[in-house]
Formats: C-alpha cells, sequence, structure tokens
C-alpha cells in the first residue's frame, strides 16, 4: 500500500513569465518605432511602412487561415476596396487619415454580404472563389470613372502638408494599424472565439456538437479579416498617394501574405511576424536582381510548406515549447499529482 | 506442406500503443486459419499488416519464401495476398461489375474471372449494373470478397465478414468458402463469431491484446479453454 | 443578328474554356487537388512550343506533337516530386505548394521571355473561316478548337469508363487505400491523372496561342476561366465540364457585345449567380464529395 500526500490543488493560467515578458517588450518596441520618425530619414521610415503593412495584412490572413481554416486567395479583395474607401471618402471631404480607420468599418460592412456566397464554397474551392470575387470587386471599380478608371488616381487632398511630417503622419497611421491588428489578433484569440476557433480547426464537426457556433465564427473572423486588410489598404494608399485597380486589387499581395505566414509559421501569431522580417529583408537584398527573388520567394513556400509545415517559428516553438503570446492555457499542478500517484 | 506465410516477431504499434507483441504464426499452405479475440486484441492490425497497409516496428513477415515486410501494399496484392477489409469498402461511385473488374487489376493466373465470380454469388449475374451504393451489407461482402478472389491470391484475408450481418446472410457467405478453399487459396480469417470460426477452419488462433494465448485444431480447444484464453482469466493477479 | 454572331462565338469559345478546364476538374475528382498554377502550366505549354517554332523549322503542328508527350511527362513528375509529397503533409499545403508552382512559373516565364507577349504563328488559318449566312462567320481554329474539345473530353470519359487504368483511377478516388487492396499504386495513378490534366491544358494553351496572343502573366485569369467552368458545369462531371464552358463564354460573349469592357464582368457574374442559385452546378454530381 502506498501513502499518498495531500493531493496537489490543479490551477489554470493563460500566461508565464514569458508572455509577460513578451507584453512588456512589445510596448517597449511600439513605443520605440513611434519614435523612429524623429531618429531616422524618411527613406528608412519608409521601409518600415512596407514591413507594417505586410505585417497588418499577413497576420489578417493568418487568423482567417490559421485559426479559422479559411484558405483565401481573395483577401486582396479588400486591399483594394480599402484604399478605395479611402479615396472615396477623401472626395467627400474626409481626412485621409482617418479615412484609414473608416475604411476597416467600411470593409467589414461589404464583407458581410460578400461572405454569404463565398462561404457556399468549401476548401480549395472556397479559396479560388474569392479570388473571383477579389476580381469582381477589381473590374468594378475599374468601371468607376470618377474613381480614375481602369488607370486610377492620385490622393491630392494630402498635398497641403509638407512632405516630411505627411510622411511621419503615415508612418505612425501604419503604425497603429498595425498594432491594432496585432493586438486585435491576439485579444480575439484569447477571447472565447479564440477557444472556438482553436475547437474548429481541430474538428469542426466535433467542435459544432459541443455548441460552438461554427458558421458565425467564421463569419465573425472573416469580417475582421476584411477590416484588417481594408485598414491596410487604406495605408497603401496614403502612403503611396496614388492607386490604380491592376495594383491595388493585385493578387500579389495574397502571394505576399502567404509567404510570410507558411514561412513564419502558420496558426501562431509570432509567426507572421517573424515572416515579414524575412519578407523584408530579401525583399531589400535582392531588390536589384529583378524577379528572380520571387523566384526564390516561391521556391522558399513551396519547400516550407512541404518539409517545415510549421514554418520556422511554428517548428521551434513545437521543439521548444516556447510562446511569446499566450493564447493558450495551461494547467499547473499536474506534474505535482502524477508524482503523487493521484 | 510448406508455410505459405509466415510472421516472426511481429510488433506492431498504433502511434504509442502496441497493437501486436512479439507475436509468431506459420501458416501452410492449403489450410485455413481462423483468428478469434475480443475486440482491441489486435486482429484486424494483424491482417493489415499482412496485407501491408500498416508497418510493423519489429519483426518480419515471409510470403512464399519472400521476406515481404519492406514491400508496399500495392505489390503484396499483386504476389497474391488479397485482403477483404473490415467495414467491406467497395468502390461507391462503380458498378457491381466494375468492383469485380477492379479487384482485376493486377490478376495472377487463375481460375477467378466474373462468371467464376457469378457461379459462387448468383444474384450479382444479374445486377452487375448496379451502382455498389445500393446493395445492401451481406450483397457488398459477397461482392467484396470476389472483388478480392478477381486477383486470383493464393492468400486471402479476410476480416470480419460477419460484421454487422443477420446469420442467414452470414451463413450463406461461408457457404462459400468452401468452393474458395478447393481452388487452393489459403484463408486467414478474422472471426467475432467463434462457432462460426471453428466449424470453418483447420486451425484457430486465439489473441488476446497483442499476444497469442491459444492455438490449436478445433478439435483440440474445448470451449473452456477458448473461453478462459479469449477473455484472458488465465492470467494470475487478477487486473493491474 | 450581330447577338446571334455573338451568341455563336461565345458557345464555340466554351469549347476552348472546356479544355482548360477538364484537366482542373480531373485533378480535383481524383486528388482532391486544386492546381493554382494550372493556368500557368497552359502559358507555359504555349511558350515552349513558341521557342520550338523559332529555333526549328517544324511549324505549329510539329511543335504540338513535341509539346504534348514533354507535358505528360512533366506532370508526371510534378505529381511524384511535388504534389504526392504536399498531399502527405495535408490539404494546405497542396494548395500552397501550386501556389508557389504558379509564382515560380510566371515569374521564371518573365525572367526569360520578358512580359512582350506573343503568338504562335498559323500562317493563314489565323483568318480563314467559314461562311454560314451572311451575318455570320465561324473562324476554323475556332472549330477546330471546339472539335478537340468534344473528342478531348469523349476519349477522358472513354478512358475513364472503359480501361483498366481509367477504372482504377475512378477507384482510387474513391478510396485510395482499397483500391491498394487490389493492387493500383496510388502515386502512379496519380501521376496518370496529373499527365492527363497537363497534357490537356497545354493543348488548350496551345490551341488559345494559335488564336491570341500570349504574355507570362495571362495564366491566373485562364485558372479563372478554368475554375468559373468548372464550378458552373458542376463538379464531377466532364461534360458538365463542356456546358460550363460554354455557358461562360455565352455570358463573356453577350456581355463583350455590350460594352467591351464589360466582357469579364460577365462571366464573373455569371459564376456568382450559378453559385448564389445553383451551387452544385447544372451537372451536380451524384456521388458526395
Amino acid at each position: 500500500m502506498t501513502t499518498v500526500a495531500a493531493p496537489a490543488t490543479l490551477s489554470v493560467r493563460r500566461g508565464g513569465r514569458t508572455s509577460v515578458w513578451t507584453g512588456v517588450g512589445s510596448g517597449v518596441v511600439v513605443l520605440v518605432l513611434a519614435y523612429l520618425p524623429y531618429l531616422v530619414t524618411t527613406s528608412v521610415t519608409g521601409t518600415i511602412v512596407t514591413f507594417l503593412e505586410l505585417l497588418a495584412m499577413s497576420v489578417m490572413w493568418n487568423l482567417l487561415a490559421g485559426y479559422a481554416g479559411l484558405v483565401s486567395i481573395g483577401q486582396q479583395a479588400y486591399v483594394g476596396l480599402g484604399a478605395y474607401a479611402v479615396l472615396q471618402l477623401s472626395d467627400w471631404g474626409v481626412q485621409p487619415f482617418l479615412g484609414v480607420f473608416l475604411a476597416a468599418a467600411v470593409c467589414a460592412v461589404i464583407a458581410l454580404p460578400t461572405s454569404l456566397l463565398a462561404f457556399r464554397l468549401r476548401g480549395d474551392y472556397f479559396a479560388v472563389g474569392t479570388w473571383v470575387i477579389a476580381e469582381v470587386y477589381h473590374l468594378l471599380l475599374s468601371r468607376d470613372s470618377a474613381l480614375g478608371g481602369g488607370s486610377g488616381r492620385a490622393l491630392t487632398t494630402l498635398s497641403d502638408f509638407d512632405p516630411v511630417v505627411r510622411q511621419a503622419i503615415t508612418y505612425w497611421v501604419a503604425l497603429a494599424v498595425c498594432a491594432l491588428c496585432v493586438l486585435g489578433c491576439y485579444l480575439l484569440l484569447r477571447s472565447r472565439l479564440g477557444l472556438a476557433l482553436t475547437a474548429v480547426r481541430d474538428n469542426e464537426i466535433a467542435a459544432g456538437s459541443t455548441g460552438v457556433a461554427v458558421g458565425r465564427a467564421k463569419r465573425l473572423v472573416y469580417l475582421v479579416a476584411s477590416a484588417g486588410a481594408g485598414a491596410t489598404g487604406g495605408v497603401i494608399l496614403v502612403s503611396q498617394l496614388n492607386v490604380a485597380p491592376d495594383s491595388i486589387f493585385s493578387v500579389q499581395y495574397t502571394a505576399y501574405m502567404i509567404f510570410i505566414v507558411v514561412v513564419g509559421g502558420i496558426g501562431t501569431l509570432e509567426g507572421p511576424i517573424l515572416g515579414a522580417i524575412i519578407f523584408v529583408v530579401i525583399q531589400q537584398l535582392f531588390a536589384d536582381f529583378g524577379v528572380w527573388y520571387l523566384i526564390l520567394l516561391g521556391v522558399l513556400a513551396i519547400a516550407v510548406a512541404i518539409w517545415l509545415p510549421r514554418g520556422l517559428w511554428g517548428t521551434f516553438s513545437h521543439w521548444s515549447g516556447v510562446r511569446l503570446f499566450s493564447v493558450g492555457y495551461s494547467v499547473r499542478g499536474l506534474d505535482d499529482r502524477r508524482r503523487n500517484g493521484t | 506442406m510448406t508455410d505459405l506465410l509466415t510472421l516472426s516477431g511481429l510488433t506492431v504499434h498504433h502511434g504509442q500503443l502496441a497493437a501486436l507483441t512479439d507475436l509468431d504464426l506459420a501458416l501452410a499452405e492449403g489450410t485455413t486459419l481462423a483468428v478469434i479475440g475480443a475486440n482491441g486484441a489486435g486482429k484486424t492490425t494483424l491482417l493489415r499488416t499482412i496485407a501491408g497497409t500498416h508497418r510493423p516496428t519489429t519483426g518480419t513477415i515471409t510470403f512464399a519464401g519472400q521476406d515481404v515486410t519492406a514491400m508496399p501494399a500495392h505489390r503484396r496484392a499483386a504476389e497474391g495476398i488479397r485482403l477483404v477489409p473490415e467495414g467491406r469498402r467497395l468502390f461507391p461511385s462503380l458498378t457491381v461489375e466494375e468492383n469485380l473488374l477492379a479487384g482485376a487489376y493486377r490478376t495472377r493466373k487463375g481460375p477467378w474471372d466474373v462468371p467464376a465470380v457469378v457461379e459462387l454469388f448468383p444474384w450479382i449475374g444479374e445486377r452487375k449494373r448496379q451502382s455498389a451504393r445500393q446493395l445492401s451489407g451481406g450483397e457488398q461482402q459477397a461482392v467484396a470478397i470476389g472483388r478480392a478472389l478477381m486477383g486470383n491470391p493464393r492468400l486471402l484475408l479476410l476480416d470480419e465478414i460477419s460484421l454487422g450481418l443477420a446469420p442467414l446472410v452470414v451463413g450463406q457467405l461461408y457457404q462459400a468458402l468452401p468452393r474458395i478453399m478447393a481452388g487452393g487459396t489459403t484463408v486467414l480469417l478474422v472471426e467475432q463469431d467463434v462457432s462460426q470460426a471453428l466449424r470453418t477452419a483447420d486451425r484457430v488462433l486465439c489473441l488476446l491484446e497483442g499476444r497469442t494465448v491459444l492455438s490449436g485444431t478445433p478439435a483440440e480447444l474445448t470451449a473452456e479453454r477458448i473461453e478462459s484464453a479469449y477473455f484472458g482469466l488465465t492470467r494470475t493477479g487478477g487486473t493491474s | 443578328m450581330v447577338w446571334v454572331n455573338a451568341i455563336v462565338q461565345g458557345l464555340l469559345l466554351g469549347g476552348l474554356y472546356a479544355l482548360f478546364a477538364c484537366g482542373l476538374s480531373l485533378m480535383f475528382g481524383v486528388m482532391r487537388i486544386v492546381n493554382l498554377a494550372h493556368g500557368d502550366i497552359a502559358v507555359l505549354g504555349s511558350f515552349l512550343a513558341y521557342s520550338i517554332i523559332a529555333a526549328t523549322p517544324i511549324g505549329v503542328l510539329g511543335a504540338t506533337l513535341i509539346v504534348l508527350p514533354v507535358f505528360a511527362a512533366f506532370g508526371y513528375l510534378v505529381q511524384s516530386g511535388l504534389l504526392s509529397p504536399a498531399l502527405r503533409v495535408g490539404p494546405l499545403s497542396t494548395l500552397l505548394a501550386t501556389f508557389g508552382l504558379s509564382i515560380v512559373i510566371q515569374n521564371a516565364l518573365q525572367q526569360g521571355y520578358t512580359g512582350d507577349t506573343r503568338a504562335l504563328d498559323v500562317g493563314s488559318l489565323i483568318s480563314a473561316s467559314l461562311r454560314i449566312t451572311g451575318q455570320i462567320s465561324v473562324a476554323y481554329l475556332s472549330l477546330i478548337t471546339f472539335a478537340l474539345a468534344v473528342v478531348v473530353l469523349a476519349a477522358l470519359q472513354l478512358f475513364l469508363s472503359r480501361t483498366g487504368t481509367g477504372r482504377i483511377m475512378r477507384a482510387t478516388a474513391d478510396d485510395p487505400e482499397a483500391a491498394t487492396l487490389s493492387g493500383a499504386n496510388p502515386r502512379h495513378v496519380y501521376g496518370v491523372a496529373t499527365a492527363l490534366a497537363f497534357v490537356t491544358v497545354a493543348l488548350a494553351g496551345l490551341m488559345f496561342g494559335m488564336q491570341s496572343s500570349f504574355s507570362p502573366s495571362i495564366g491566373p485569369t485562364r485558372l479563372l476561366f478554368a475554375f468559373e467552368a468548372v464550378v458552373i458545369g458542376g463538379l464531377g462531371s466532364l461534360w458538365g465540364t463542356l456546358l460550363g464552358g460554354m455557358v461562360l463564354g455565352l455570358a463573356q460573349s453577350l456581355g463583350a457585345q455590350y460594352d467591351p469592357a464589360f466582357t469579364l464582368l460577365a462571366g464573373h457574374i455569371i459564376f456568382l449567380a450559378v453559385l448564389a442559385f445553383r451551387p452544385q452546378g447544372l451537372i451536380p454530381a451524384r456521388r458526395t464529395a
């Protein structure tokens, strides 16, 4: 007969020491980034704006594909719609920097009826279907001559600003949009919706049978992702100062999102950050070699998809158990129980 | 008579669970072996490992003098090992006849072709063009057996053909077995119905938690011996 | 009258679209893979033919006879080297792998041939046409393409229903493991399916290249047309693909007649309408996905 010690109590924790450091660290990073316009040239902040745009888009795509299981090749629809929303709003007298945030709401509104159509398809067919829908928005907006028709238009209402000031404000808006996207994702995943999504991702039918409103959860995520993509489109317009339908609705954006998320680590919050850094580094290094860097990215994406499906961060995290952003639950005290034999 | 199939030291895992542990088995050509045992004893895993759809962790499988342990399932099927899988698994978008013909995709020389299968199960003759989806459980089982026979196998593996079927239908299926065995095919069958297994087989093997606990001819095995082996009542110390 | 002409042109265009689509349909039916590089494979075929014609005295027909077997082998290799490993990982991986392949092909073509448009020279055949009535004439190339589409679809249908390999391909699509038990090597079966898909889409690319100009970046649009034709026609039916292609071609042709800028949009709208009101397509598959 074995003697049994008093049973250890079990507790459920959301995060540990690492996640506290991450929270503090993230805050510091954002503050440092916010201060940068005072320290560095506009070409540096310009590169960082590109990074922030890509990161925001990718975090949203990761939310859709990695957490809700909705692999879309049509998110560029909302990038374009967001940009055009800012343009139209500016025609109506709305300050473009404010318009960026309104564009997010506009895209969420458009995304609702769009999802009713798109969700009729599943899996790979959903992916291509979203692409077709993006093309429809592309073609529709190309027909609007007030907004520039097929060749696009410039955003003129920011010409009163001093260029350095304008670029600084653009930078801060980009930083705000990106930070909101990442923060929004984090909060969403920590919420009940996040738990529901993990269940849906693992086994949709089982999740439905335990009471998870699968359809509603997915739709909500689709709306959030579209809003995020829309805001990013607005940022792109504000930073480029002009928009052309062929480029703002280009599937190239989705290619970037996919690369960043897949290489970084799909289904993790840290993955897209790592992926975006890698992407921008490669882009800067190989900018002079024409389209070779795109071929390199394509090959890299294929290789990672097949041989390292968890991505770089995901593989590391899986192997080491390290998680910077605590979106899961851990049970403390279980090891003690095992040791006591209860 | 040489052994057609030899298993030696076979250990098979499902993830971390050992489904079969250190199993030895020898099956002489032209004989019929029945494997019985409770659910989870490892019977289906045994058949799937012999057929090649499951890889053993350690051990060897020798078939017709050849080591087939590393041979992929589709090649074992071509070599003459045919499994009639648990749950029948006919091809739903194919007709009855097409299912049979699919079984002949890789075939050896032998007596089994569509007319021969129709002779075995006469009702198939009129319903050749019907979709496999429209068949009843017993009919599907018959076609599944026919599909495996179309490959003219040397070794036929039958996984619980009585599962989910009415006794009358099971009886009809088992009536077909002597014809199959008469053609020279060696049969290894897994069966829940112990009395059916005793009636049909030359030798019986009882598995419990992945190990052999009893083996012998139906004549040698009394009901008590089978019962205690089946449920593991002969182990000392009670439950762990 | 000019509308009747548009209808005829649209229906014939459907043949070309069906030719683009049947490979996509086959790959999805057998392997559950949507090949995102599907359109780019067609464009690759056009460029290969272009280079062969430029470098040798063979001409279009000879180039076709070279390109098709090359693409059959290419398809088999892509299957075993890229798609099989991706399939083993999971459904997302095949999507990503084919997407990556699409990017690689487009940019490699861009690098090798620049963005300029090319065309395959068929001599006088390009303008030869059959006059049906006073106002309606159909180009011989359109007729040939449509006829080819019908022949290819019929051949595929016969292959699937009458031959041993075709039968085992359908069996493997139903239940790969049970097919293995009958002696089928799933990798080989998938390889054959991919080879067939690549051959048909290369043929589509060649026929397209004879009638219009092409450039490295038009692949994705071909993929979208193929996809729309498959969905409109109904997943899982080869003849549905022809019907879907014809509906798409008709929509585009009538749209173009109304306003040339409306061409593509008309097709997309019909696609979305089918998606909204009859998602199973015009000829629904009897088997559940």
